[in-house]
């Protein structure tokens, strides 16, 4: 007997709305015999991780405030990835955009009006598209891969970060803490209600909203599809490919940027040296299992934002660590592309008793 | 070459009456061919004519529908390249399969069976490249040789299995002439040891150089078998092209207008190692005629298109003119507001988006020219939609559902589709490559009658065209392209078949090049 996988005639649409319910399944179920092997009974273990972060008003709160940022960055990436711009690199220009929206704070402590608040959003875009227009002009320029110089430019921000926390932009008043100024007054997101649910959920659920309408309805989302999908025909219609990856990365850039400032003066309210529990690696997978429809991302978001909070459950419930949210996260990512394959192929049975014969 | 002598060689290969449909369409009909020992056998045709498929069988990646093999006198089934190989088979792909990013050796080692050790091979291949009079250094990355020598490892890498038959399709194509100088020499020496070599070609005077013996094929038939040393290139280029042809109609002389395309000595650098580049490309087209470029696949056809449609742009804006206002550095959709139209070769992924509907591939050539599809950056379906219903009433789409996924379309559907879209906006000038390349008998006479009628309406139509048939019904000026030159136009009713074979086959091209000489001493000589 072989396995052996075939080519459909086409695209299976079917297949395509069925592969990330079976990747989550696939990964429940390996998950449940990942903790079995700890010694966990699976179906507690799986309630801890997945069941639990949504029973309380206060972790739903907490969801919301994890989502918000994967949800930014995931439909910047879903209309990246539909173009085949593959920015990998969302994480340091998450690190950007926190980097240059923390300036205002920092250079201007005593400015406090709802423009401050604005600024420091709009430098933290700026932030981040710039920092991915580096791999846009190496890939424009010399044709370089944006996969590696994206994923490598996130150490060089992760880097600088660290340095200016412990150096230049530390507190003078911190005690020598790695911590720049408390950021005050207008220098932060107003709250939702009472909680920390902060109007970063907000911008999130807007960006969807609006890469929604743009790629279904503009004809610069029509250049997006087109670009990823036919580049010939794209260049026929008179669109280029270079400036397509520039879009991509910029746009990309900047809602990472956005969801980078939005987490210092979100939940973090200061510089730290660590900024992001890697949001910008994360809304990758989010991007992907939202099949790179905004619409999708709100929904994968929310979803992923329950392996962190799991992680943290199962950490406390059951005396592991909170990484089995992150080997969550992976088993999930190599599922969904493994299920994937099943859109342009299927799985068949041979029989060994009949040779294959050439031809 | 006279070291050749039929009457002593065993006889090696033998197909007979090898036959290959495709549904009804007969690629290969009753095609007979057989191959002495060290015989240099041509495979002499237009594209089309089923070269690459009696290949295919002979290599094994084709089973034929009817026929039979012989090998060495013994009849069998070749079930796959590597039982071919195993015999002795060996080909030379015109497209080479090499990577990059490894050595010379590297690459070798990857097709040859058995375990590798490496430093021996590279002895070998050091030892054999140098006997054959194709150097090689087996250390050197692949990435950094040129076309020429990279063919020779497609050439060493057969020769090391020691082949009884070395097929090589279209081998000159990517070389330079010094370059095939070489490879002839290696052929003829080949042959000397007893090795045969089907050469596969369109090059009449390489074939009269080179080869002991031709098959010509004609839509899928042998329709000679011949020694071309007996034959002049005239004569081969008939049999090629096929008397057969339908008389030249002679249409009541256009009324050509003014100039709307003019080309002034255009030229491009190639791309890339499969790309031709273009030189000093003269070309005009008036408003009220069709002129055709003849010319076989590959000649530099796809990239004239695509520096004439502004996909590619020229260096200099005055090389292109559409209407006398230079277009050179303008991109295609500022010729389509000038009422330039195109037609690209590829419909699906060119012309036209597999994945997407019907009226999304409306947008892809329309948005730009027409104000009711894009207001304000928003793309309006309904109007789409309406020229969508245009086309398909007035060149007869026929199609499942109302707007349904390109890709879905049958070949000739499709390309009624894409030549539609173009002739709805009654465009002054019209570029297309092969209008009707793989489209059924009704599609393509359609195609060609809108044509006609474009032209009887006073705009300009330039056809690029491998289909001579086509060429001979719809053109009123005719122009050949042979590695990327393109020769002077001259009216179809002034032409002969032999005259224009002869062309494709490249006799323009010495000619051009001494013209350009005399043309550069004239400009030294006048101050």
């Amino acid at each position: 007997m072989k396995l052996i996988l075939e080519k459909r005639p086409e695209r299976s649409k079917k297949m395509a709305l069925l592969s990330p319910i079976l990747a989550i399944g696939l990964t429940v179920l390996f998950g449940a015999i990942i903790f079995a092997a700890r010694g966990l009974n699976p179906l507690t273990a799986l309630y801890v991780f997945f069941i639990e972060p949504v029973t309380t008003i206060w972790s739903i709160e907490e969801l919301i405030v994890k989502a918000a940022p994967l949800i930014l960055i995931g439909v910047g990436l879903a209309v990246s990835f539909e173009a085949k711009v593959w920015n990998i690199g969302a994480e340091g220009q998450l690190i950007m955009g926190a980097l240059a929206g923390s300036m205002i704070p920092i250079f201007f402590t005593g400015w406090q009006s709802p423009l401050t608040l604005v600024a420091m959003l709009v430098l933290g875009m700026i932030g981040g598209a710039l920092f991915g227009a580096i791999p846009a002009f190496l890939k424009t320029r010399f044709n370089a891969n944006e996969i590696l110089t994206s994923l490598m430019l996130v150490y060089v921000a992760g880097y600088l970060g660290d340095w200016l926390v412990r150096g230049p932009w530390r507190d003078p008043n911190g005690y020598n803490f790695p911590k720049s100024v408390s950021f005050e007054g207008w220098q932060l997101l107003p709250t939702i209600g009472e909680g920390r649910v902060h109007i970063g959920a907000l911008l999130a659920v807007i960006a969807a909203l609006a890469l929604a309408f743009m790629m279904s309805k503009t004809l610069k989302g029509f250049e997006i599809k087109i670009m990823g999908n036919a580049p010939r025909a794209g260049m026929f219609a008179g669109f280029s490919p270079k400036k397509t990856v520039w879009f991509a990365m910029l746009l990309s850039g900047a809602l990472a940027g956005l969801a980078g400032i939005s987490e210092v003066a979100g939940p973090s309210g200061q510089l730290q040296p660590v900024i992001s529990p890697g949001y910008g690696f994360t809304a990758i997978i989010v991007a992907f299992l939202g099949r790179l429809n905004p619409i999708g991302v709100i929904f994968a978001g929310v979803l992923l934002a329950i392996s962190y909070l799991g992680g943290e459950s199962a950490q406390m419930t059951l005396g592991i660590s909170a990484r089995i949210g992150q080997v969550f996260q992976g088993m999930l990512l190599f599922f969904i592309l493994a299920c994937d394959t099943l859109i342009l192929y299927r799985v068949k049975l041979l029989s060994s008793t009949k040779p294959a014969t050439g031809g | 070459m006279t070291d050749f002598n039929r009457g002593d060689a065993k006889q090696l290969l033998e197909v007979r009456n090898i036959t290959k449909m495709y549904g009804d369409l007969a690629a290969n009909k009753d095609v007979s061919l057989a191959i002495s020992q060290g015989e240099i056998h041509a495979l002499l045709g237009e594209n089309g004519a089923g070269k690459s498929t009696l290949v295919k069988v002979i290599y094994g990646s084709l089973q034929p529908t009817s026929g039979e093999v012989f090998w060495q006198g013994e009849k069998l089934t070749i079930a796959n390249p590597a039982a071919a190989r195993q015999l002795g088979i060996g080909m030379v792909f015109q497209h080479f399969s090499l990577f990059d990013a490894l050595t010379v050796a590297e690459n070798i080692a990857l097709a040859l069976p058995g375990k590798l050790d490496l430093p021996k091979l590279s002895e070998k291949i050091a030892r054999v490249s140098v006997e054959y009079g194709l150097p090689l250094v087996p250390t050197a990355l692949v990435a950094d040789l040129s076309v020429g020598e990279r063919q020779r490892i497609e050439i060493v890498r057969c020769l090391l299995q020691e082949p009884k038959l070395l097929i090589m399709d279209e081998p000159t194509a990517v070389l330079t002439p010094q370059e095939a100088d070489q490879l002839f020499e290696t052929l003829h020496r080949l042959s000397n040891e007893g090795c045969a070599v089907l050469y596969i070609s369109h090059r009449l005077d390489e074939i009269q150089r080179l080869c002991h013996n031709a098959t010509i094929l004609r839509h899928g038939k042998v329709v000679a078998t011949c020694d071309p040393q007996e034959e002049t290139a005239a004569s081969l280029a008939r049999l090629m092209v096929g008397a057969d042809v339908h008389e030249i109609k002679t249409r009541s002389a256009p009324q050509t207008g003014k100039a709307i395309l003019s080309v002034k000595d255009l030229a491009m650098k190639p791309d890339g190692p499969f790309s031709v580049a273009l030189k000093n490309i003269n070309l005009n087209v008036r408003g009220g005629e069709i002129v055709a470029i003849a010319g076989v696949a590959g000649n530099g056809q796809g990239e004239l298109f695509d520096v004439l449609s502004g996909e590619k742009l020229a260096t200099n804006n005055d090389d292109i003119l559409i209407s006398g206002i230079g277009v050179g550095r303008k991109n295609i959709n500022v010729r389509r507001q000038m009422s330039a139209a195109f037609v690209p070769e590829e419909r699906l992924g060119h012309g036209a988006v597999p994945e997407f509907s019907l009226s999304d591939n409306v947008v892809l050539t329309r948005f730009a020219t027409s104000g009711r599809i894009i207001s304000s950056g928003m793309i309006n379906a309904k109007a789409s939609q309406n020229i969508l219903l245009n086309i398909v009433e007035e060149f007869d789409v026929r199609k499942s559902g109302p707007d349904p996924e390109a890709r879905s379309l049958s070949g000739g559907n499709l390309q009624k589709f894409v030549v539609g879209r173009e002739l709805d906006r009654s465009p002054s000038l019209l570029i297309v490559n092969q209008p009707t390349w793989g489209v059924d008998a009704g599609a393509a006479a359609l195609i060609r009658q809108a044509l006609i009628d474009l032209a009887a309406d006073g705009s300009g139509v330039l056809v690029i065209s491998q289909d001579l048939d086509e060429i001979f019904e719809i053109a009123d000026q005719i122009a050949v392209i042979s590695r990327g030159q393109l020769s002077k136009t001259v009216p179809a009713g002034d032409l002969t078949l032999e005259e224009i074979g002869l062309m494709m086959a490249g006799s323009h091209e010495n000619n051009a090049h001494q013209n350009n000489n005399d043309a550069n001493h004239a400009s030294e000589a006048t101050p």
